[in-house]
Protein backbone atom coordinates (compact mmCIF):
# COMPACT_ATOMS: atom_id res chain seq x y z
CA UNK A 1 0.00 0.00 0.00
CA UNK A 2 2.70 2.44 1.03
CA UNK A 3 4.76 1.81 -2.14
CA UNK A 4 1.08 2.33 -4.27
CA UNK A 5 0.88 5.31 -2.40
CA UNK A 6 4.65 6.77 -3.72
CA UNK A 7 4.53 5.38 -6.64
CA UNK A 8 0.98 7.46 -7.31
CA UNK A 9 2.48 10.79 -5.76
CA UNK A 10 6.03 10.24 -7.81
CA UNK A 11 4.14 10.33 -11.01
CA UNK A 12 1.61 13.14 -9.61
CA UNK A 13 5.02 15.22 -9.39
CA UNK A 14 6.32 13.75 -12.62
CA UNK A 15 2.73 15.31 -14.22
CA UNK A 16 2.79 18.83 -12.42
CA UNK A 17 6.79 19.31 -13.46
CA UNK A 18 6.12 18.42 -16.90
CA UNK A 19 2.99 21.09 -16.74
CA UNK A 20 5.31 23.33 -15.56
CA UNK A 21 7.75 22.91 -18.19
CA UNK A 22 5.31 23.67 -21.05
CA UNK A 23 3.45 26.42 -19.31
CA UNK A 24 7.09 28.50 -18.79
CA UNK A 25 9.43 30.05 -21.60
CA UNK A 26 12.56 28.18 -20.53
CA UNK A 27 15.03 30.49 -19.44
CA UNK A 28 18.97 29.20 -20.49
CA UNK A 29 22.11 30.38 -19.80
CA UNK A 30 24.37 29.88 -16.98
CA UNK A 31 25.14 31.41 -13.17
CA UNK A 32 28.68 31.02 -11.54
CA UNK A 33 28.53 30.82 -7.81
CA UNK A 34 31.79 30.77 -5.77
CA UNK A 35 32.81 32.37 -2.34
CA UNK A 36 32.17 31.04 1.71
CA UNK A 37 32.38 27.74 2.54
CA UNK A 38 29.92 28.63 4.95
CA UNK A 39 27.39 29.73 2.70
CA UNK A 40 27.81 26.92 0.15
CA UNK A 41 25.24 24.08 1.47
CA UNK A 42 22.43 27.27 0.68
CA UNK A 43 23.76 27.77 -2.03
CA UNK A 44 24.08 24.08 -3.15
CA UNK A 45 20.27 23.67 -1.73
CA UNK A 46 18.86 26.37 -4.00
CA UNK A 47 20.48 25.36 -7.07
CA UNK A 48 19.09 21.82 -6.66
CA UNK A 49 15.95 23.13 -6.27
CA UNK A 50 15.98 25.78 -9.00
CA UNK A 51 17.24 22.86 -11.27
CA UNK A 52 13.98 21.70 -10.44
CA UNK A 53 12.15 24.61 -12.04
CA UNK A 54 14.62 25.76 -14.44
CA UNK A 55 16.21 22.47 -15.60
CA UNK A 56 18.17 24.52 -18.37
CA UNK A 57 19.94 26.92 -16.25
CA UNK A 58 23.69 26.08 -15.58
CA UNK A 59 23.98 26.66 -11.79
CA UNK A 60 27.44 26.05 -10.81
CA UNK A 61 28.60 26.86 -6.82
CA UNK A 62 31.95 26.57 -5.91
CA UNK A 63 33.67 26.78 -2.30
CA UNK A 64 37.15 29.00 -2.83
CA UNK A 65 36.53 31.03 0.78
CA UNK A 66 34.58 33.94 1.39
CA UNK A 67 38.15 36.04 0.37
CA UNK A 68 38.78 33.79 -2.67
CA UNK A 69 35.20 33.99 -3.92
CA UNK A 70 35.71 38.04 -3.59
CA UNK A 71 38.82 37.76 -5.69
CA UNK A 72 36.67 36.37 -8.71
CA UNK A 73 33.69 38.09 -8.44
CA UNK A 74 36.03 41.27 -8.35
CA UNK A 75 37.26 40.38 -11.90
CA UNK A 76 34.01 39.72 -13.06
CA UNK A 77 34.51 35.64 -12.97
CA UNK A 78 31.44 35.08 -11.33
CA UNK A 79 28.03 36.64 -11.20
CA UNK A 80 27.23 35.97 -7.11
CA UNK A 81 29.36 35.59 -4.64
CA UNK A 82 28.98 34.04 -1.09
CA UNK A 83 30.44 35.76 2.23
CA UNK A 84 30.34 35.02 6.02
CA UNK A 85 31.24 38.66 6.67
CA UNK A 86 31.08 41.61 5.09
CA UNK A 87 33.07 42.86 2.30
CA UNK A 88 36.80 44.10 3.24
CA UNK A 89 38.26 47.69 1.71
CA UNK A 90 40.73 45.81 -0.30
CA UNK A 91 37.89 43.58 -2.21
CA UNK A 92 35.48 46.31 -2.76
CA UNK A 93 39.12 48.65 -4.12
CA UNK A 94 38.66 45.33 -6.73
CA UNK A 95 35.34 45.91 -7.94
CA UNK A 96 35.61 49.50 -8.06
CA UNK A 97 38.65 49.29 -10.29
CA UNK A 98 37.14 46.80 -12.41
CA UNK A 99 33.71 48.98 -12.70
CA UNK A 100 31.58 45.78 -10.95
CA UNK A 101 28.56 47.40 -8.87
CA UNK A 102 26.88 45.08 -6.46
CA UNK A 103 24.33 44.44 -4.17
CA UNK A 104 24.82 43.06 -0.74
CA UNK A 105 21.75 40.74 0.16
CA UNK A 106 21.11 38.73 3.51
CA UNK A 107 20.22 35.11 2.74
CA UNK A 108 20.46 33.62 6.43
CA UNK A 109 21.43 33.69 9.83
CA UNK A 110 24.41 31.84 11.67
CA UNK A 111 25.44 31.87 15.22
CA UNK A 112 28.75 31.07 16.42
CA UNK A 113 28.76 28.56 19.09
CA UNK A 114 31.24 27.55 22.06
CA UNK A 115 31.47 24.32 23.10
CA UNK A 116 32.74 22.04 25.48
CA UNK A 117 33.52 18.50 26.52
CA UNK A 118 29.91 16.68 27.71
CA UNK A 119 31.89 15.79 30.81
CA UNK A 120 32.34 19.67 31.44
CA UNK A 121 30.61 20.22 34.67
CA UNK A 122 31.85 23.61 34.95
CA UNK A 123 31.75 26.04 32.13
CA UNK A 124 28.11 25.98 32.15
CA UNK A 125 28.35 30.15 30.86
CA UNK A 126 30.99 32.72 30.23
CA UNK A 127 31.26 36.11 29.40
CA UNK A 128 32.49 38.06 26.64
CA UNK A 129 35.24 39.54 28.52
CA UNK A 130 35.59 36.02 30.02
CA UNK A 131 35.91 35.30 25.85
CA UNK A 132 38.15 37.84 25.32
CA UNK A 133 40.32 37.09 28.11
CA UNK A 134 40.72 33.52 26.98
CA UNK A 135 41.16 34.21 22.82
CA UNK A 136 43.19 37.49 23.02
CA UNK A 137 46.40 37.74 21.06
CA UNK A 138 49.00 36.60 24.01
CA UNK A 139 46.27 35.18 26.19
CA UNK A 140 47.66 34.80 29.62
CA UNK A 141 44.93 32.04 30.54
CA UNK A 142 47.02 28.53 30.53
CA UNK A 143 44.27 26.80 33.34
CA UNK A 144 40.30 27.10 33.74
CA UNK A 145 41.05 28.05 36.72
CA UNK A 146 43.26 30.90 35.08
CA UNK A 147 39.55 32.71 33.79
CA UNK A 148 37.50 31.41 36.62
CA UNK A 149 39.16 30.83 39.94
CA UNK A 150 36.51 27.74 41.20
CA UNK A 151 37.45 26.26 37.92
CA UNK A 152 39.78 23.36 37.74
CA UNK A 153 43.75 23.85 37.90
CA UNK A 154 43.61 21.88 34.51
CA UNK A 155 45.38 22.97 30.93
CA UNK A 156 42.80 24.18 28.41
CA UNK A 157 42.97 22.71 25.11
CA UNK A 158 41.55 25.51 22.59
CA UNK A 159 40.18 24.34 19.49
CA UNK A 160 39.05 27.00 16.70
CA UNK A 161 39.09 27.36 12.94
CA UNK A 162 42.18 28.44 10.94
CA UNK A 163 42.54 32.04 9.26
CA UNK A 164 41.09 31.09 6.25
CA UNK A 165 37.64 30.98 7.70
CA UNK A 166 35.20 33.65 7.71
CA UNK A 167 34.13 32.01 10.87
CA UNK A 168 37.44 33.30 12.79
CA UNK A 169 37.39 36.94 11.01
CA UNK A 170 33.86 37.34 12.79
CA UNK A 171 34.78 35.70 15.98
CA UNK A 172 37.73 37.99 16.79
CA UNK A 173 36.07 40.99 15.04
CA UNK A 174 33.43 40.64 17.36
CA UNK A 175 35.17 39.13 20.46
CA UNK A 176 38.36 40.95 20.38
CA UNK A 177 36.96 44.46 18.58
CA UNK A 178 40.04 43.68 15.43
CA UNK A 179 39.38 41.67 13.08
CA UNK A 180 42.06 38.97 12.79
CA UNK A 181 43.33 39.12 16.15
CA UNK A 182 43.59 35.52 17.99
CA UNK A 183 45.93 33.78 20.39
CA UNK A 184 47.77 31.35 18.03
CA UNK A 185 49.12 28.63 20.64
CA UNK A 186 45.34 26.51 19.80
CA UNK A 187 44.38 23.85 17.01
CA UNK A 188 43.63 25.65 14.40
CA UNK A 189 41.91 23.54 11.66
CA UNK A 190 40.20 23.68 8.28
CA UNK A 191 37.65 21.36 8.92
CA UNK A 192 35.29 21.62 11.76
CA UNK A 193 34.81 18.12 12.38
CA UNK A 194 37.96 17.73 13.85
CA UNK A 195 37.00 20.08 16.43
CA UNK A 196 33.80 18.03 17.34
CA UNK A 197 36.44 15.05 17.29
CA UNK A 198 38.90 16.78 19.53
CA UNK A 199 36.17 18.62 22.40
CA UNK A 200 34.10 15.25 22.15
CA UNK A 201 37.55 13.56 23.36
CA UNK A 202 38.99 15.92 25.95
CA UNK A 203 37.22 17.30 28.78
CA UNK A 204 39.34 20.21 28.95
CA UNK A 205 38.95 21.47 25.51
CA UNK A 206 36.46 24.19 24.73
CA UNK A 207 36.15 25.43 20.72
CA UNK A 208 34.04 27.53 18.38
CA UNK A 209 32.02 27.32 15.17
CA UNK A 210 28.82 27.64 13.47
CA UNK A 211 25.81 26.80 15.23
CA UNK A 212 24.84 23.67 12.97
CA UNK A 213 28.10 21.43 13.68
CA UNK A 214 26.43 21.67 17.31
CA UNK A 215 22.98 21.12 16.37
CA UNK A 216 24.36 17.89 14.82
CA UNK A 217 26.19 16.82 17.64
CA UNK A 218 24.45 17.93 20.54
CA UNK A 219 24.69 14.34 21.61
CA UNK A 220 28.72 14.96 21.99
CA UNK A 221 28.96 18.05 23.04
CA UNK A 222 28.08 20.35 25.38
CA UNK A 223 26.96 24.23 24.76
CA UNK A 224 28.31 27.30 26.58
CA UNK A 225 26.04 29.98 27.02
CA UNK A 226 27.41 33.23 26.38
CA UNK A 227 26.53 36.45 28.82
CA UNK A 228 26.77 40.12 27.25
CA UNK A 229 25.89 41.62 30.26
CA UNK A 230 22.27 40.82 30.31
CA UNK A 231 22.50 37.31 31.47
CA UNK A 232 23.63 34.40 29.23
CA UNK A 233 21.75 33.17 26.24
CA UNK A 234 21.87 29.59 24.99
CA UNK A 235 22.50 29.68 20.78
CA UNK A 236 19.35 28.26 19.12
CA UNK A 237 17.65 28.85 15.88
CA UNK A 238 15.26 31.32 18.06
CA UNK A 239 17.55 33.44 20.17
CA UNK A 240 19.94 33.84 16.84
CA UNK A 241 16.85 34.89 14.72
CA UNK A 242 15.73 37.39 17.46
CA UNK A 243 19.42 38.58 17.98
CA UNK A 244 18.74 37.69 21.58
CA UNK A 245 22.23 35.51 21.04
CA UNK A 246 24.41 38.69 20.82
CA UNK A 247 27.06 39.87 20.33
CA UNK A 248 27.64 36.31 18.18
CA UNK A 249 24.92 36.14 16.20
CA UNK A 250 25.89 36.74 12.05
CA UNK A 251 24.68 37.39 8.59
CA UNK A 252 25.44 35.49 5.86
CA UNK A 253 25.10 37.12 2.51
CA UNK A 254 25.54 36.86 -0.92
CA UNK A 255 26.77 39.66 -3.36
CA UNK A 256 25.00 40.20 -7.01
CA UNK A 257 26.53 41.70 -9.60
CA UNK A 258 24.01 43.95 -10.82
CA UNK A 259 25.07 44.00 -14.36
CA UNK A 260 24.76 39.88 -14.06
CA UNK A 261 21.25 40.64 -12.06
CA UNK A 262 19.73 41.98 -15.63
CA UNK A 263 19.92 38.99 -17.29
CA UNK A 264 16.67 37.25 -16.62
CA UNK A 265 17.70 33.74 -15.77
CA UNK A 266 20.27 35.71 -12.73
CA UNK A 267 16.86 37.51 -11.98
CA UNK A 268 14.95 35.04 -11.59
CA UNK A 269 17.23 32.75 -9.73
CA UNK A 270 17.91 35.60 -7.05
CA UNK A 271 14.10 36.14 -6.53
CA UNK A 272 14.16 32.00 -6.45
CA UNK A 273 16.91 32.33 -3.64
CA UNK A 274 15.05 34.76 -1.53
CA UNK A 275 11.88 32.96 -1.48
CA UNK A 276 13.43 29.44 -0.63
CA UNK A 277 15.90 30.61 1.49
CA UNK A 278 13.91 30.62 4.70
CA UNK A 279 12.83 26.83 3.90
CA UNK A 280 16.43 25.73 2.60
CA UNK A 281 18.41 27.85 5.00
CA UNK A 282 17.00 25.68 7.96
CA UNK A 283 16.80 22.66 6.09
CA UNK A 284 20.94 22.52 6.13
CA UNK A 285 21.43 23.80 9.54
CA UNK A 286 21.21 27.63 9.23
CA UNK A 287 18.97 30.13 10.66
CA UNK A 288 16.32 31.75 8.46
CA UNK A 289 15.50 35.37 9.16
CA UNK A 290 11.71 36.66 10.01
CA UNK A 291 10.07 36.96 6.68
CA UNK A 292 9.94 40.34 7.11
CA UNK A 293 13.94 40.49 6.67
CA UNK A 294 13.55 38.40 3.66
CA UNK A 295 10.61 40.62 2.04
CA UNK A 296 13.47 43.56 2.30
CA UNK A 297 15.96 41.66 0.63
CA UNK A 298 13.68 41.36 -2.34
CA UNK A 299 12.43 44.92 -2.29
CA UNK A 300 16.38 46.10 -2.39
CA UNK A 301 16.96 43.36 -5.43
CA UNK A 302 13.85 44.34 -7.08
CA UNK A 303 15.43 48.84 -7.29
CA UNK A 304 18.53 47.01 -8.86
CA UNK A 305 16.35 45.82 -11.72
CA UNK A 306 14.15 49.16 -12.50
CA UNK A 307 17.75 50.86 -12.46
CA UNK A 308 17.40 49.18 -16.02
CA UNK B 1 78.45 -17.36 21.55
CA UNK B 2 81.14 -17.07 18.77
CA UNK B 3 81.59 -14.20 16.00
CA UNK B 4 79.45 -16.61 13.51
CA UNK B 5 76.22 -17.44 15.72
CA UNK B 6 76.50 -13.60 16.53
CA UNK B 7 76.27 -12.62 12.75
CA UNK B 8 73.79 -14.93 12.24
CA UNK B 9 71.43 -13.45 14.79
CA UNK B 10 72.20 -9.90 14.32
CA UNK B 11 71.29 -11.07 10.55
CA UNK B 12 67.99 -12.66 11.67
CA UNK B 13 66.94 -9.77 14.05
CA UNK B 14 67.20 -7.68 11.10
CA UNK B 15 65.30 -9.36 9.09
CA UNK B 16 62.32 -9.81 11.29
CA UNK B 17 62.69 -6.07 11.82
CA UNK B 18 62.26 -5.31 7.95
CA UNK B 19 59.49 -7.76 7.86
CA UNK B 20 57.83 -6.12 10.57
CA UNK B 21 58.13 -2.77 8.77
CA UNK B 22 56.76 -4.49 5.71
CA UNK B 23 53.77 -5.38 7.65
CA UNK B 24 53.26 -1.97 8.93
CA UNK B 25 52.49 -0.47 5.83
CA UNK B 26 50.14 -3.31 4.60
CA UNK B 27 48.28 -3.14 7.99
CA UNK B 28 48.05 0.98 8.00
CA UNK B 29 46.19 0.22 4.64
CA UNK B 30 44.41 -2.20 5.53
CA UNK B 31 42.93 -0.18 8.32
CA UNK B 32 41.88 2.56 5.97
CA UNK B 33 40.50 0.28 3.83
CA UNK B 34 38.51 -1.35 6.62
CA UNK B 35 37.25 2.09 8.29
CA UNK B 36 35.94 3.10 4.76
CA UNK B 37 34.60 0.33 3.66
CA UNK B 38 32.54 -0.18 7.11
CA UNK B 39 31.26 2.80 6.83
CA UNK B 40 30.83 3.57 3.37
CA UNK B 41 29.46 0.71 1.54
CA UNK B 42 25.88 0.98 2.70
CA UNK B 43 26.01 3.84 -0.05
CA UNK B 44 27.73 2.02 -3.00
CA UNK B 45 24.78 1.45 -5.24
CA UNK B 46 23.88 2.93 -9.20
CA UNK B 47 21.53 5.65 -7.90
CA UNK B 48 24.87 6.56 -5.80
CA UNK B 49 26.66 6.67 -9.23
CA UNK B 50 24.37 8.21 -11.43
CA UNK B 51 22.65 10.69 -9.18
CA UNK B 52 23.63 14.63 -8.54
CA UNK B 53 25.11 15.94 -5.90
CA UNK B 54 21.91 17.37 -2.91
CA UNK B 55 21.90 19.14 0.45
CA UNK B 56 20.61 15.97 1.21
CA UNK B 57 22.86 13.00 2.15
CA UNK B 58 20.79 9.98 1.03
CA UNK B 59 20.16 11.69 -2.03
CA UNK B 60 23.76 12.84 -2.66
CA UNK B 61 25.63 11.02 -5.69
CA UNK B 62 28.54 11.28 -7.91
CA UNK B 63 28.04 11.17 -11.34
CA UNK B 64 29.37 14.61 -12.62
CA UNK B 65 32.14 14.09 -9.99
CA UNK B 66 32.85 10.66 -11.95
CA UNK B 67 32.14 11.67 -14.99
CA UNK B 68 34.58 15.12 -14.37
CA UNK B 69 37.72 12.93 -12.93
CA UNK B 70 37.11 10.43 -15.85
CA UNK B 71 37.20 13.55 -18.66
CA UNK B 72 40.36 15.53 -16.64
CA UNK B 73 42.35 12.24 -16.44
CA UNK B 74 41.72 11.56 -20.09
CA UNK B 75 42.73 14.71 -21.41
CA UNK B 76 45.48 15.12 -18.79
CA UNK B 77 46.91 11.74 -20.36
CA UNK B 78 46.66 13.34 -24.24
CA UNK B 79 48.42 16.76 -22.90
CA UNK B 80 50.95 14.82 -20.64
CA UNK B 81 51.98 12.10 -22.92
CA UNK B 82 53.80 12.84 -26.00
CA UNK B 83 55.56 15.99 -23.63
CA UNK B 84 56.77 13.34 -21.45
CA UNK B 85 57.82 10.23 -23.25
CA UNK B 86 59.28 12.49 -26.17
CA UNK B 87 61.29 14.71 -23.57
CA UNK B 88 62.41 11.61 -22.09
CA UNK B 89 63.38 9.94 -25.77
CA UNK B 90 65.58 12.97 -25.99
CA UNK B 91 67.27 13.44 -22.75
CA UNK B 92 68.21 9.49 -22.90
CA UNK B 93 69.37 8.82 -26.37
CA UNK B 94 69.89 12.28 -28.12
CA UNK B 95 71.30 14.84 -25.61
CA UNK B 96 74.86 14.78 -25.02
CA UNK B 97 76.34 14.77 -21.62
CA UNK B 98 76.65 18.62 -21.59
CA UNK B 99 76.29 21.23 -18.59
CA UNK B 100 72.64 22.55 -20.31
CA UNK B 101 71.63 18.56 -20.33
CA UNK B 102 72.93 18.41 -16.77
CA UNK B 103 71.03 21.14 -15.76
CA UNK B 104 67.46 20.30 -17.50
CA UNK B 105 68.43 16.56 -15.53
CA UNK B 106 68.25 18.79 -12.12
CA UNK B 107 65.45 20.89 -12.80
CA UNK B 108 62.94 18.00 -14.19
CA UNK B 109 64.10 15.94 -10.30
CA UNK B 110 63.50 19.32 -9.14
CA UNK B 111 60.06 19.82 -10.38
CA UNK B 112 58.90 16.22 -9.44
CA UNK B 113 59.32 17.43 -5.88
CA UNK B 114 57.28 20.54 -6.07
CA UNK B 115 53.94 20.35 -3.81
CA UNK B 116 51.00 20.16 -6.47
CA UNK B 117 49.56 23.80 -4.92
CA UNK B 118 52.05 25.93 -6.74
CA UNK B 119 51.12 23.88 -10.15
CA UNK B 120 47.80 25.00 -9.09
CA UNK B 121 48.69 29.19 -8.81
CA UNK B 122 50.95 28.46 -12.34
CA UNK B 123 47.69 27.10 -13.75
CA UNK B 124 45.77 30.10 -12.38
CA UNK B 125 48.42 32.57 -13.79
CA UNK B 126 48.97 31.24 -17.31
CA UNK B 127 46.04 28.96 -18.79
CA UNK B 128 42.88 30.62 -16.21
CA UNK B 129 43.78 34.01 -16.35
CA UNK B 130 46.43 34.47 -19.42
CA UNK B 131 45.31 32.18 -21.98
CA UNK B 132 41.97 33.11 -20.74
CA UNK B 133 40.88 29.30 -20.45
CA UNK B 134 38.71 30.29 -17.31
CA UNK B 135 38.38 27.52 -14.77
CA UNK B 136 37.22 24.90 -17.10
CA UNK B 137 38.21 21.41 -18.06
CA UNK B 138 40.63 22.43 -20.30
CA UNK B 139 42.93 24.40 -17.44
CA UNK B 140 42.54 21.82 -14.88
CA UNK B 141 43.62 19.40 -16.93
CA UNK B 142 46.62 21.59 -18.68
CA UNK B 143 47.56 22.28 -14.92
CA UNK B 144 47.73 18.19 -14.14
CA UNK B 145 49.79 17.71 -17.15
CA UNK B 146 52.67 20.06 -15.83
CA UNK B 147 52.21 18.27 -12.06
CA UNK B 148 53.42 14.63 -13.61
CA UNK B 149 55.29 15.96 -16.34
CA UNK B 150 58.12 14.84 -14.75
CA UNK B 151 57.40 11.91 -13.62
CA UNK B 152 56.66 10.63 -17.05
CA UNK B 153 59.94 11.88 -17.81
CA UNK B 154 61.59 10.22 -15.05
CA UNK B 155 59.97 6.64 -15.97
CA UNK B 156 60.31 7.47 -19.43
CA UNK B 157 64.29 7.52 -19.17
CA UNK B 158 64.67 4.30 -16.55
CA UNK B 159 62.81 2.19 -19.14
CA UNK B 160 64.58 3.43 -21.89
CA UNK B 161 67.88 2.73 -19.54
CA UNK B 162 66.72 -0.80 -19.01
CA UNK B 163 66.67 -1.73 -22.51
CA UNK B 164 69.63 -4.13 -23.19
CA UNK B 165 72.33 -2.24 -25.39
CA UNK B 166 72.98 -5.23 -27.35
CA UNK B 167 69.64 -4.59 -28.78
CA UNK B 168 70.10 -1.04 -29.89
CA UNK B 169 73.74 -2.46 -31.31
CA UNK B 170 72.06 -5.01 -33.13
CA UNK B 171 69.95 -2.67 -34.75
CA UNK B 172 72.47 -0.14 -35.62
CA UNK B 173 74.51 -3.14 -36.83
CA UNK B 174 71.77 -3.73 -39.44
CA UNK B 175 71.78 -0.51 -40.65
CA UNK B 176 69.08 1.46 -39.00
CA UNK B 177 69.21 4.88 -38.20
CA UNK B 178 69.08 6.63 -34.88
CA UNK B 179 64.82 6.72 -35.20
CA UNK B 180 64.19 3.53 -36.63
CA UNK B 181 66.20 2.00 -33.80
CA UNK B 182 63.95 4.41 -31.46
CA UNK B 183 60.77 3.18 -32.96
CA UNK B 184 61.15 -0.47 -33.63
CA UNK B 185 63.85 -1.26 -31.03
CA UNK B 186 63.67 1.08 -28.26
CA UNK B 187 60.22 2.64 -27.75
CA UNK B 188 58.39 -1.19 -28.13
CA UNK B 189 61.10 -3.04 -25.25
CA UNK B 190 60.49 0.20 -23.18
CA UNK B 191 56.90 0.15 -23.84
CA UNK B 192 55.87 -1.35 -20.53
CA UNK B 193 58.00 0.61 -17.99
CA UNK B 194 56.72 3.76 -19.53
CA UNK B 195 52.90 3.05 -19.46
CA UNK B 196 53.79 1.52 -15.89
CA UNK B 197 55.10 5.28 -14.68
CA UNK B 198 52.07 6.86 -17.15
CA UNK B 199 50.06 5.10 -15.10
CA UNK B 200 51.58 5.70 -11.88
CA UNK B 201 51.54 9.22 -12.69
CA UNK B 202 47.58 9.16 -13.42
CA UNK B 203 47.12 7.75 -9.83
CA UNK B 204 48.79 10.35 -8.47
CA UNK B 205 46.70 13.33 -10.31
CA UNK B 206 43.47 11.68 -9.58
CA UNK B 207 43.75 12.09 -6.17
CA UNK B 208 44.66 15.94 -6.61
CA UNK B 209 42.06 18.58 -5.18
CA UNK B 210 44.41 21.81 -4.18
CA UNK B 211 45.37 22.72 -7.75
CA UNK B 212 42.05 22.16 -9.08
CA UNK B 213 40.35 24.82 -6.32
CA UNK B 214 42.67 27.48 -7.55
CA UNK B 215 42.25 26.75 -10.77
CA UNK B 216 38.67 26.72 -10.41
CA UNK B 217 37.23 23.13 -10.10
CA UNK B 218 33.63 23.81 -8.55
CA UNK B 219 31.40 21.89 -5.58
CA UNK B 220 28.28 21.76 -6.96
CA UNK B 221 27.95 20.98 -10.77
CA UNK B 222 24.78 19.73 -11.85
CA UNK B 223 25.37 18.88 -15.36
CA UNK B 224 28.18 17.10 -17.44
CA UNK B 225 30.97 18.59 -19.42
CA UNK B 226 29.87 19.39 -22.97
CA UNK B 227 32.71 20.96 -24.04
CA UNK B 228 36.58 21.37 -22.81
CA UNK B 229 35.42 24.86 -21.65
CA UNK B 230 33.00 23.85 -19.03
CA UNK B 231 33.02 23.88 -15.29
CA UNK B 232 33.37 20.67 -13.42
CA UNK B 233 33.68 19.11 -10.66
CA UNK B 234 36.13 15.91 -9.55
CA UNK B 235 35.89 13.29 -6.85
CA UNK B 236 38.39 14.45 -4.40
CA UNK B 237 36.52 17.68 -4.35
CA UNK B 238 33.55 16.37 -3.66
CA UNK B 239 34.77 13.81 -0.68
CA UNK B 240 36.59 16.99 0.56
CA UNK B 241 33.49 19.28 0.43
CA UNK B 242 31.72 16.28 2.22
CA UNK B 243 33.90 15.51 4.79
CA UNK B 244 33.81 19.33 6.03
CA UNK B 245 29.52 19.04 6.36
CA UNK B 246 28.41 18.85 9.83
CA UNK B 247 25.63 16.08 8.78
CA UNK B 248 26.49 12.99 9.67
CA UNK B 249 24.58 11.29 6.65
CA UNK B 250 27.51 12.85 4.65
CA UNK B 251 30.16 11.50 5.93
CA UNK B 252 28.88 8.20 4.71
CA UNK B 253 28.77 9.94 1.15
CA UNK B 254 32.14 11.00 1.22
CA UNK B 255 33.08 7.21 2.42
CA UNK B 256 31.62 5.70 -0.61
CA UNK B 257 33.25 8.11 -2.73
CA UNK B 258 36.46 7.84 -1.28
CA UNK B 259 35.85 3.77 -1.92
CA UNK B 260 35.42 4.87 -6.02
CA UNK B 261 37.94 6.72 -6.06
CA UNK B 262 40.00 3.87 -4.58
CA UNK B 263 38.58 1.26 -7.17
CA UNK B 264 39.05 3.60 -10.46
CA UNK B 265 42.95 3.68 -8.63
CA UNK B 266 43.33 0.32 -7.80
CA UNK B 267 42.02 -0.76 -11.59
CA UNK B 268 44.18 1.74 -13.00
CA UNK B 269 47.86 0.16 -11.41
CA UNK B 270 46.07 -3.19 -12.11
CA UNK B 271 46.35 -2.27 -16.09
CA UNK B 272 49.78 -0.76 -15.05
CA UNK B 273 50.99 -4.38 -13.63
CA UNK B 274 49.25 -6.60 -16.27
CA UNK B 275 50.73 -4.31 -19.24
CA UNK B 276 54.33 -4.46 -17.28
CA UNK B 277 54.01 -8.43 -17.13
CA UNK B 278 52.79 -8.92 -20.75
CA UNK B 279 55.45 -6.62 -22.09
CA UNK B 280 58.19 -8.23 -20.44
CA UNK B 281 56.95 -11.71 -21.28
CA UNK B 282 57.46 -10.66 -24.76
CA UNK B 283 60.26 -9.16 -24.76
CA UNK B 284 61.76 -12.15 -23.28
Amino acid sequence: MKKLVFIISLAIVAISCGEKKDQKSELTGAISIDGSGTVFPVSEAVAEEFLKVEPKVRVTVGESGTGGGFKKFGTGVTDISAASRDIKGKEIELCEKNGIEYLQLTVALDGITVVVNKNNTWAKTMTTEELKKLWEPNSSVAKWSDIRAEWPNEDINLYGPNTSHGTYDFFTEVIMGESGASRTDYNAVADYNIVVQGIEKDVNALGYFGLSYYEENKDKLSVVGIDNGAGAVIPSIETVASNEYAPLSRSLFIFVNKKSAQRPEVETFINFYLDNAPQLSKEVGYVPMLQSGYDAQKAAFSKVLVKK
Amino acid sequence: MNNFQKNKLIDHSFKILGMLFTFLGILILAILIYNIVKVGYTRINWTFLTSLPSRKPENAGIYTAIIGTLDLMLLTVLFAIPVGVGAGIYLEEYAKKSKLSSLLEINISNLAGVPSIIYGLLGLGVFVRFFNFGGSILSGSLTLSLLILPIIIVATREAIKAVPHSLKEASFALGASKWQTIKNVVLPSSFGGILTGIILSLSRAIGETAPLIVVGAMAYVPFVPQSIFDTFSVLPMQIFNWTTRPQQGFAIAAAGAIIVLLLITFVMNGIAVYFRNRWQKKLQ
